[in-house]
């Protein structure tokens, strides 16, 4: 039994370090966002293998399921800006540039 | 929907200074790993005393004891930052929310219709379930976020539109609580954030409740990206005034 758990620890660890270093050389930043919600799961048992289920519950809600879309949110921001968009914030700046 | 304009990075060749730091950061790695494989066990630690005194804290979760009880000091400066962080995303711009609605896809308007009060009781019950199980302010609280961010995705506009200054209270609330415990803690007992024994499940319970409402709603606030529509303006914000400009 400890043999499967230490070949499950290792395959996590493997994989997290994976996940790491492609979300660090993905060239699209869609992708490496993606790849970092998933990092963020994988992490969250990480630390359920470490004895700590309160940091997992909270990394699994905090690290994967708002961080993830606060980065996809501000890429929409930045695509929004790159193709020059006028409507990217509400009109009270717009009247404000005339 | 357009997808094809993703943006991309520059993709360049690894200079050797990576590989230098790559190789550091191998032996760095190693380093950690034989420090914790040397690691005397059993582990020296204050598990046994927090064990002793679980009876006087009020909890039956000794993580939530120790966050909550015993270093409470620290759990209020933490709620403290969130509200920092909030009037620092506030302080930036507004929230920008498009003043028309989107085609939003009617099975992704059911399906949050149906989570959102399920997203309220499980969040709800992580706050009670903390007392006696994994749980507590800050999981409840990053849940009931998750459940905003998605009502916020959503094109909800009820939410979207939500006003100033009850989103104030909510995000004061929290640190406003614990600020009164820790007063009561010296009226009642003498010491900052003291808790009877014999009261301190209540106040505990409390305090959890009113934290995690002001983490969710902070979190969620982080997410929307910046201040309400009515906010700081002179005259006061209609629902139908932007939609002359489109």
């Amino acid at each position: 039994m400890t043999i499967i758990i230490t070949c499950f620890d290792i395959l996590l660890a493997g994989t997290l370090l994976w996940l790491a270093w492609q979300l660090l050389r993905s060239a699209d930043i869609f992708k490496a966002i993606i790849f970092f919600i998933s990092f963020g799961l994988l992490m969250s048992i990480a630390w359920v293998r470490m004895h700590a289920p309160d940091v997992a519950l909270a990394e699994a809600a905090i690290g994967a399921g708002l961080t993830g879309p606060l980065f996809l949110a501000a890429l929409r921001r930045m695509e929004r800006r790159q193709r020059k968009e006028r409507r990217i914030s509400p009109p009270e700046e717009r009247n404000e540039n005339g | 929907m357009k997808t094809d304009s993703r943006m991309q990075v520059q993709k360049t060749k690894m200079a050797p200074l990576i590989w230098v730091v790559l190789l550091l950061s191998t032996c760095l790695t190693g380093l950690l790993i034989w420090t914790v494989l040397k690691i005397p066990r059993p582990l020296p630690s204050l598990a046994p005393e927090v064990a002793n005194r679980l009876a006087a804290s009020g909890v039956d979760n000794s993580v939530t004891a120790v966050l909550l009880n015993f270093r409470g000091y620290d759990t209020m400066l933490e709620v403290m930052v969130f509200l920092l962080g909030a009037i620092t995303i506030w302080s930036i711009g507004h929230a920008p929310f498009p003043p028309k609605i989107q085609d939003t896809s009617p099975i992704q308007t059911a399906a949050v219709r149906l989570l959102a009060p399920f997203v309220c009781i499980i969040g709800g019950y992580l706050v009670w379930q903390g007392s006696s199980h994994t749980g507590g302010a800050f999981q409840g609280g990053a849940v009931l976020s998750a459940g905003l961010v998605l009502l916020l995705i959503s094109d909800f506009l009820g939410v979207q539109r939500v006003k100033s200054l009850p989103l104030r209270l909510g995000f004061t609330l929290g640190p406003l609580v614990f600020v009164g415990m820790a007063l009561w803690g010296i009226i009642a007992g003498g010491s900052f954030l003291s808790f009877a024994p014999h009261q301190a499940g209540a106040l505990l319970l409390l305090l959890e409740a009113a934290c995690a409402v002001s983490i969710g709603l902070t979190l969620a606030a982080f997410f929307a990206g910046g201040r309400p529509l009515d906010d700081l303006r002179e005259e006061p914000y209609s629902p139908g005034q932007d939609e002359g400009e489109g």
